[in-house]
């Protein structure tokens, strides 16, 4: 067991996990956000992208060990009051998801690179999310999702200007 | 699939490592970003009974240059080398193939070293390290000892570094005025390994090649420099009939593995094409850089 503290979704956490233990049963195990989703558990399908020091990582592929110290964002951290973020609702709205399994992956991953990347156009998303599978859709509505996205935040900042 | 059980040490300085990497040898992995290894791991291909996590060695990270070297810390992140205006300006082929290394999120904790050292024949770092003369760092007990690409790369994912040595640092020599350079690869998907990959350098000088490089990834169990082919290249103009010759003599002698992405033959075929394009666009880099 090694002791830990991490910044979790802006809350302090302590734990003391094994180092064999990855972030992501880290995550799911010990501090119960099971929104982080686990499909091949060895770094293939991209459902457990989570948010390490504000860039996307495979959770299955860190030792909650080596976060320690870190801050990480989660699915559960990205609309703290119960809400969707611009993201979640482009994606609500152009139907991005079928049985949903691969979605926190494909929302942590477009979020990290979306807030990097705001003017991404749709070659460089296809790219950005080349590395999550998805089974049920094609991809093409979770494509949409992530442009209407774009497209909303551009829009919202051209709105706050002065 | 779960990790199995395995003793972990995270030492903050080289020296630290080295002394952990002395008293464990064969029995210690060296963890740098985690993304082959922690797979090996899960999948039980490998099993170490002590990991050495060396993402708290501050001095192992970092790109530095002087002397007409590049010198990339070993557990500079490819994401950090990516985003590297050293390295872009002046390691253009390094530049090239990092963006198809894996995914945004794997090179967000991949690392240079870690790559070198896993030494899987399809990485594209490996194949770079080839075609430039990469130098590799690794210091022991007794000390540093430099070894150069040719002879760093011994087999499937096997490297000349010895059990009880830590790789702390890789060099790239900049690349001279002139010199123009492209990766080229065929994968399934963006971002998967290459079932062919090819790093190319050419340099021209008043019109003429004076120094080609190539390095095929994933057609043997190594990183594969085409000498031949480099040798015909220079001192010639180029020309899609040099290039077309390029690509038989490089791939003549070629005996790729086959598997379910592609049969043996198939690879061939694909490693021709890509040396075709590879110094196709190697050449037209060289123009728009000078």
């Amino acid at each position: 067991m090694v002791e830990i503290t991490l910044t979790v979704n802006g809350a302090t956490c302590a734990g003391s996990p094994e180092a064999r233990k990855t972030l992501a049963d880290f995550l799911r195990d010990d501090l119960n956000l099971t929104g982080t989703h686990l499909g091949c558990e060895h770094g293939a399908c991209g459902a457990c992208t989570v948010i390490v020091d504000g860039r996307a990582v495979r959770s299955c592929l860190m030792l909650a060990v080596q976060a320690a110290g870190s801050e990480v964002v989660t699915i559960e951290g990205l609309a703290p009051d119960g809400g969707l973020g611009i993201l979640q609702q482009a994606m609500w709205d152009s139907h991005s998801f079928q049985c949903g399994f691969c979605t926190p992956g494909f929302v942590m991953q477009a979020v990290a690179f979306l807030s990097d990347h705001p003017d991404a156009g749709e070659q460089q998303i296809r790219e950005a999310l080349s590395g999550n599978i998805c089974r049920c859709t094609g991809y093409q509505s979770i494509i949409d999702g992530v442009l209407l996205a774009a497209e909303r935040g551009r829009e919202r900042r051209a709105g706050e200007r002065p | 699939m779960k990790l199995p059980h395995v003793d972990y040490e995270a030492p903050k300085a080289v020296s630290e490592a080295v002394e952990l990497l002395a008293e464990h040898l064969d029995e210690a992995s060296v963890l740098a970003g985690g993304q082959s290894l922690i797979p090996l791991l899960a999948l039980r291909l490998a099993h170490p009974a002590v990991l050495i996590d060396i993402n708290g060695i501050d001095e192992l990270s970092g790109v530095s240059s002087a002397d007409g070297w590049v010198a990339v810390g070993a557990m500079t992140r490819e994401y950090v080398a990516e985003e590297s205006e050293i390295v872009a300006g002046t390691v253009p082929l390094l530049a090239a193939a990092l963006p198809l290394i894996g995914h945004e999120a794997i090179r967000s904790r991949g690392t240079i070293g870690g790559s070198m050292a896993h030494a899987d024949p399809a990485a594209e770092l490996p194949a770079v390290a080839r075609a430039l003369d990469a130098e590799f760092v690794v210091r022991g007990q007794s000390g540093e000892r430099v070894v150069p690409a040719a002879e760093w790369f011994e087999g499937y994912l096997m490297t000349s570094r010895r059990p009880d040595e830590l790789l702390v640092e890789v060099r790239f020599p900049a690349a001279g005025p002139g010199t123009g350079v492209s990766f080229q690869e065929v994968a399934r998907r963006h971002g998967d390994f290459a079932i062919v990959g090819l790093a190319a350098s050419l340099t021209l000088s008043e019109g003429v090649i004076s120094d080609a490089r190539l390095a095929f990834a994933g057609v043997s169990d190594v990183p594969v420099r085409a000498v031949d082919a480099e040798d015909l290249l220079v001192g010639e103009a180029p020309s899609a009939e040099l290039f077309g010759e390029a690509a038989r003599r490089a791939t003549d002698d070629l005996d790729p593995p086959g598997d379910l992405h592609g049969s043996s033959d198939y690879r061939k075929k694909v490693a021709a094409t890509l040396v075709r394009r590879g110094l196709r666009a190697a050449a037209d880099n060289a123009y728009e850089r000078q």
